[in-house]
């Protein structure tokens, strides 16, 4: 072998730069390609470099994980050894079959070529593609948000987008702030905004979080999220923030922008506690209720699918997807939070070096790292199960609730569909009413389709990741 | 407090664009999200059917309700986009394209 091995990782969040070090450690060449302006992904998000922040650190939680990583990826950049191509946005992922090529003396894993599809430039246009003998997906997840009336109104924002903006932009949404659903990422959410000048009139969790204490075996062997948890409660008490456990929005009001929400308490039976309902002024509304893996580039590349409801990327313990050649870390193999996801990335790209190498990987080397995974998995499967969505949301959608929200597809119209015309699974459903047919292909809308017809959620079997200009398809090599 | 402040930030000379014909001051980095938002426009899109307005939904690129139009050119990823100076931003009415 006279060329290195060659690494392609999508996603330069915490699971791909973990990866990317541990890979380029052993000698492996990566190329890290992401869509965002500088690495971080979600959890480490920056504020863009033109903005001058002297202390980006305000906006940030466990800042040192992020210096070492940031100088280690650093090094190998000026050593040549990755290769960071920012603002790509990968479209889909290629496999080359082993058998096209001419046998090699690697293992299967490295007997694999791969092509990275990217579209670049200011406007999307202009396609890129990277060869690669292996490839880690790393894509991270994005936000669910169950719809409720008026969650169509501008000034209503997804809780992680509300920080995405702010820590990437340093701007706010607005002045007052409620934050409402359910799940840990309402904590750091609420306690951004406020340190960073938004009034937060309410922290609003549908999760009765005595729910914990039923589950505290599991969740005490993790100390570590425990006191972060703490510290975001004792944030949030500083700052004045009162927070409404057991309390849902039941609807967001204004005409072309939210003034308004109004809130309810839960009874005993997780449904709306009569007379329990009050309105609270506010411009916005920074909502969700859990995330979802980008599982696309996986499917395409025909990676088996598992996970509680079938949405998440299957891994085993080295990482690998089902795949030869194809490993994934991080959200997009299951909800986890940052810290999973770097433990997963670091597996992944030990296991990608040795396997790139032709020898078999020696798990001991990377004991820590797979019992901080084992821990981490069971705590989150916890707390999945404690911040479920509240029973009967469904039911609370007025027939003109808009579900999807790129074809405006109405909650009874959805509902139509399941029932007199009898659509049995979300396609059917699609067909039927356009949910799911839009800009976002259903990205947003595909739980609360599932959950308003009784479908399971199963994932999208997009084409594409993202939108692809036909030009861009045109200019592809025949082969 | 605000965000730039909390962070320190000593940001490039600011910019003006215009939003609808107005003129709207930028801070080099930002996203046309970013700045309208810190203009305090939430909304910049209306939708195909029953012309509501929309602005940022998921910051993050996925859910496309952010789309606007940047020096003509339609179907923009406001959230994505980055700001640059004397961009003319229009909001964005249907599909953006004449046919609707
Ligand atoms: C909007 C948002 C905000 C969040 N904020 C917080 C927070 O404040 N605190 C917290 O504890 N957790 C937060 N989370 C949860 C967070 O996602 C995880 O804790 C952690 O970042 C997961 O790491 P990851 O490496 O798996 O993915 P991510 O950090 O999500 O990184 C994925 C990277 O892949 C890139 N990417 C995705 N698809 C493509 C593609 N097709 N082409 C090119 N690049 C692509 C993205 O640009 C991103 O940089 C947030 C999640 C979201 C969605
Ligand atoms: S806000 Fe969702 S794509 Fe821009």
């Amino acid at each position: 072998m006279t060329e290195r091995a060659h690494l392609a990782v999508v996603g330069a969040g915490p699971a791909g730069l973990a990866a990317a070090l541990a890979a380029a450690d052993r000698g492996v060449r990566v190329t890290l390609v992401d869509a965002a302006e500088q690495a971080g992904g979600q959890f480490y998000r920056q504020p863009a470099r033109a903005l001058g922040a002297r202390r980006p650190e305000a906006l940030h939680h466990q800042w040192r994980i992020w210096e070492r990583l940031r100088d280690g990826v650093d090094r190998h950049i000026t050593a040549g050894r990755i290769t960071h191509l920012t603002d790509h946005h990968v479209w889909c992922v290629d496999r080359e079959s082993a058998h096209d090529k001419p046998p090699s003396n690697r293992d299967q894993h490295s007997s694999q070529s791969f092509t990275v599809y990217a579209l670049c430039g200011p406007a999307q246009e202009e396609g890129v593609a990277v060869r690669a003998d292996a490839v880690l997906l790393a894509p991270g997840g994005y936000e669910r948000v169950l719809p409720f009336p008026g969650w169509t109104l501008p000034g209503v924002v997804t809780a992680g987008g509300a920080q995405a903006m702010l820590k990437g932009g340093l701007v706010l949404p607005g002045r007052t702030v409620v934050v409402a659903g359910t799940g840990p990422l309402l904590l750091p959410v609420a306690t951004g905004l406020a340190a960073a000048g938004a009034r937060v009139a309410a922290l609003v969790e549908s999760a009765d979080p005595r729910a914990l204490l039923r589950r505290t075996h599991t969740l005490a062997a993790e100390p570590g999220k425990l006191a972060e948890g703490a510290w975001y409660a004792g944030q949030l008490l500083r700052r004045g923030v009162r927070t409404l456990a057991r309390h849902i929005v039941v609807e967001a009001h204004g005409t072309d922008r939210l003034t308004a929400v109004t809130v309810a308490a839960l009874g005993k039976d997780r449904r709306i506690r009569p007379g329990s309902a009050r309105r609270i002024p506010c411009d916005t509304l920074a909502v969700g209720h859990g995330m979802l893996p980008h599982t696309d580039l996986a499917e395409t590349l025909g990676c088996t699918l598992s996970g509680t409801d079938g949405t998440a990327v299957r891994v085993d313990d080295e990482q690998r997807t089902d795949v030869p050649g194809v490993w994934a870390a991080g959200e997009t193999t299951g909800i986890g939070g940052a810290a999973l996801a770097l433990a997963e990335g670091h597996i992944a790209g030990r296991s990608i070096a040795a396997r790139l190498y032709g020898t078999a990987p020696d798990p001991r080397s990377w004991a820590a790292a797979a019992r901080t995974r084992t821990r981490l998995r069971a705590f989150f499967a916890a707390l999945d199960a404690v911040y479920a969505p509240p029973a009967g949301w469904a039911d609370r959608l007025t027939d003109d609730t808009v579900v999807c929200r790129c074809e405006e597809v109405t909650a009874g119209a959805v509902r139509t569909a399941a029932g007199s015309l009898g659509a049995g699974d979300l396609r059917t459903v699609k067909l039927l009413t356009r949910a799911g047919m839009g800009w976002c292909q259903g990205r947003m809308c595909a739980p609360a389709v599932a959950g308003l017809t009784g479908c399971p959620l199963t994932a999208g079997r997009r084409p594409f990741a993202r939108p692809v200009p036909l030009g861009v398809l045109a200019g592809l090599p025949d082969d | 407090m605000n965000p730039l402040e909390l962070t320190r930030a000593r940001p490039g000379e600011a910019f003006t664009v215009t939003f609808d014909g107005r003129p709207v001051t930028a801070l080099p980095g930002q996203t046309v999200a970013a700045a309208l938002w810190a203009a305090g426009v939430p909304a910049w899109r209306t939708t195909r059917g029953t012309g509501r307005p929309r602005g940022v939904f998921c910051g993050i690129g996925v859910c496309f309700d952010c789309l606007v139009t940047v020096n003509d050119r339609t179907n923009q990823r406001a959230c994505l986009v980055p700001v640059r100076p004397g961009d003319e931003i229009r909001t964005q009415e249907g599909t953006g394209r004449d046919d609707d």
